[in-house]
């Protein structure tokens, strides 16, 4: 045999012995029901665990296992992961990881502190939170509210790598998890209220080294648009998709950040995002050059790209030329479900502006598009006829367009507020009902624009707004819902005293876990949201439920620590102001529920 | 009663009346819509019937786009930042412009925060006493949470201030 040969039987055998599919390891580590090595659980981001030890008899008897202070006051988002015998606990700013030992009673086995400069603090919008690890391949993959993205060695939490993403003396930050896939890290970017031009960018695994970028706006080069094959609603975008849809320059500081989930699809190879808000939220200033409204292209965008190249195979927008804050960056679950009698491998998006989305995720066909709350009042629906020119996209009401109020008026009573129907907290879906548990907002605003100029490193918001509960509903704050997306239909509805700002999970025992922002952890029946069980852990939740199984024990979990853009808005109550004076401060104060504090509360049965 | 009785007379009777609508402020006066308090410093005007002086007004939105998201709505604080309303209790203009424009960080092993320095910052800076009548009026006890149901209109001064200190013509 010479050579050539030799070195083509030996590529062969890497071939089969690393398939193409995902990054080998995290297939195998999620595969496994007794982990938790991503955020979302797995690539599909079903937060679905098929761990059954825990179920809707004996879920009532839930007791206090072990708890662990994280010792920062700050926003608890995300949840802790769990590899072999080893739990990663992370916290908000100063982003302290914990590698503790789940065979000494939660024994500290590494702790890893980076520095920061606290300048960072001010320019994370809304709190200093972060979303969480990721685990692959021995790694444990950390992103800095500096946008520093460390790659730490598991068992020693020595660093293997480190990359800067962005720079914050521009308001770039990060708040988000990172996506291990392949022989990549793709992560996000935060900071559409400090006019950053949002992109999603790769890192080799291994080395750290950058192997592309692709923004969300600007120049086809730039978001890796192939004017012919990147589709949109069954059609090619066709050439500077992005740039002729922006008045002049204002796409350099447009916003459209990535700052939410990621999920991944092994068979088309296709990873899943949504990018944020065009800058500045007064939409006056970004209207076209005939004053008319103009589509911000690609903000408020569902996005799915090839991991190897990220050329974007399909793109949606969902809220062309924003007037409200309506991010659409929450998380993308991919299941198989029925639609119209067929089997159909979908993309199910719960988007801030109310609407729930159901797509082909291998096209990017538009299936369903329905309001997962009815309060929703800003748009009358998605147009789903294809021959309308109108196809996708939301009609927009008259009486609740800012822009069509115009600047310096005050838009009374939309609804959702900015903080949209559902923020990032992340919704589950499970296979054994088909149905999505959706955390939400039960909140309206009202709305003022007025002119603001953009400094960098500086806020550019240029609107004013003050929220209030959805008015003539259940006098709460938010729901926790069970959503068909074949249907676009609301199966049942859960009312709650605050918004649901924490992440769901769904298990196989057939129970539904949630946090709420006084505090309590929840479990409910899956089939009509009975409240089976609840504790108050030791500060507001707005982490994410997750589930793991050690030595033969099922264990749940979650991270309490109020924040965020709920203990911002929330902390002092609401005020209604078509109440009346008298009425001002009628709502809950979350502060007369919760005080700060980082705290792990793990259960299990007795 | 001559002249200068009655002028004592009216003032002592103008001081009573704005004391009471200001929430103990002591005498201030108006110039072109904008109010000050007898040592120079900006202040609020809240008519009997709520309406607020134009800069109140202003104030509370732009008090509403660049603090809100870290010091929650109507000055009240969040979990994030102080309340403003309680920091102007006792915190004077000058301290007040000081940390807006430079700046003030806390590092501690419990706490670590950071108000970041807005100086070169004009959407804050351009209307920061605005923003600090608005905040003051608050702090005293005198502008119930919310949006201020009624106001006065735009003074042409404040037209002109914005426009020359964002460096228009």
């Amino acid at each position: 045999m010479h050579r050539y040969a030799l070195a083509g039987a030996s590529l062969a055998v890497i071939a089969l012995a690393t398939p193409a599919m995902g990054n080998q390891d995290v297939l195998q580590q999620t595969a496994k029901p007794e982990q938790w090595v991503l955020q979302t659980g797995d690539y599909t981001n079903q937060r679905y665990s098929k761990l059954d030890q825990i179920n809707r008899d004996n879920v009532k008897n839930l007791k206090v296992a072990w708890t662990f202070s994280t010792g920062v006051l700050r926003g608890h988002e995300g949840a802790p992961l769990v590899v072999g015998n080893v739990m990663y606990v992370h916290t908000p700013f100063p982003n302290i990881v914990y590698a503790l030992d789940l065979t000494q009673e939660g024994k500290i086995l590494w702790k890893y502190e980076p520095k920061q400069d606290p300048s960072v603090i001010p320019v994370m919008c809304c709190d200093t939170v972060y979303r969480g690890l990721a685990y692959a391949d021995g790694t444990i993959y950390h992103h800095q509210a500096d946008t520093t993205l460390v790659a730490l060695d598991a068992k020693t939490g020595q660093e293997k790598w480190k990359a800067v993403n962005g720079d914050p003396k521009k308001g770039e930050t990060n708040t988000a998890t990172v996506l291990p896939v392949k022989d990549k890290v793709i992560v996000g970017i935060s900071g559409a209220e400090f006019g950053v031009r949002g992109h999603v960018t790769a890192y080799d695994a291994k080395t750290g080294k950058q192997a592309w970028r692709a923004y969300s706006l600007g120049p086809d080069n730039e978001i890796l648009f192939d004017p012919d094959k990147t589709m949109s609603l069954g059609k090619p975008v066709g050439k500077d998709s992005s740039l002729k849809t922006w008045n002049g320059d204002q796409w350099k500081i447009g916003g459209g950040t990535a700052w939410g989930w990621f999920s991944y699809d092994p068979e088309t190879n296709l990873f899943f995002y949504g990018t944020a808000n065009p800058s500045t939220w007064n939409p006056v200033q970004r209207a076209g050059p005939d004053g008319k409204p103009i589509d911000q292209k690609w903000t408020m965008a569902i996005f799915a790209r090839d991991v190897d190249t990220g050329v974007a195979k399909w793109a949606y927008q969902m809220t062309p030329f924003d007037e409200w804050d309506f991010d659409g960056v929450n998380e993308m679950i991919l299941a198989d479900i029925d639609v119209g009698g067929q089997r159909r491998k979908v993309l199910v998006h719960f988007d801030r502006n109310g609407l729930g989305y159901t797509l082909d995720r291998v096209t990017g066909e538009l299936l369903v598009a329905n309001k997962f709350d009815p309060k929703v009042n800003w748009t009358t629906g998605v147009v789903m006829d294809k021959n309308n020119p109108q196809y996708g996209r939301p009609q927009v009401v008259k009486e609740y367009s800012t822009f069509q109020t115009g600047q310096d008026k005050n838009t009374k009573g939309v609804c959702p507020a900015a903080l949209g129907s559902k923020d990032q907290q992340p919704a589950a879906f499970s296979p054994r009902t088909n149905l999505f548990y959706v955390p939400t907002n039960h909140v309206c605003m009202d709305y003022e624009p007025f002119r603001v100029s953009y400094t960098a490193g500086q806020p550019y918001v240029g609107a004013t707004l003050s929220m209030f509960p959805a008015p003539g509903s259940h006098g709460g704050m938010g729901n926790f819902i069970a959503w068909d997306a074949a249907q676009g239909k609301i199966v049942w509805s859960k009312p709650e005293k605050f918004s649901v700002w924490s992440g769901a999970l769904a298990t196989a025992g057939g129970v539904v876990f949630y946090g709420t922002l006084e505090g309590y952890l929840k479990a409910v029946d899956e089939k009509d949201g009975t409240e089976l069980f609840k504790f108050k852990t030791p500060s507001g939740i707005i982490g994410n439920v997750m589930t793991y199984s050690h030595n033969g024990k099922q264990y749940v979990a979650v991270l309490s620590g109020v924040g965020g853009w709920a203990g911002i808005g929330l902390a002092a109550g609401l005020t209604n102001p078509t109440d009346g004076l008298g009425a001002v401060g009628g709502y809950a104060g979350l502060r007369d529920y919760t005080a700060l504090g980082g705290a792990l509360t793990v259960f299990t049965l007795p | 009663m001559t002249r200068a009785g009655f002028a004592v007379l009216f003032v002592a009777a103008f001081a009573l009346l704005s004391s009471h609508s200001a929430g103990g402020q002591t005498a201030k006066k108006e110039k072109d819509g904008k109010w000050e308090t007898a040592d120079g410093h900006p202040t609020y005007n809240i008519a009997g019937d709520g309406t607020v002086d134009w800069y109140t007004f202003s104030g509370f939105r732009r008090y509403h786009s660049e603090c809100h998201v870290c010091h929650g709505p109507d000055g009240e604080g969040s979990s994030y930042a102080p309340g403003l309303m309680d920091s102007l209790k006792s915190m004077s203009y000058e301290d007040f412009m000081a940390v807006v424009a430079s700046g003030r960080e806390v590092v501690r092993a419990d706490k670590q925060s950071k108000m970041p320095a807005l100086g070169d910052n004009n959407n804050v800076m351009c209307y920061i006493d605005d923003i600090y009548v608005y905040l003051k009026a608050r702090a005293d006890g005198v502008l119930p949470r919310g949006r201020p149901a009624k106001r006065n209109d735009k003074p042409a001064a404040a037209e002109a201030h914005e426009k020359a200190c964002f460096g228009e013509k």
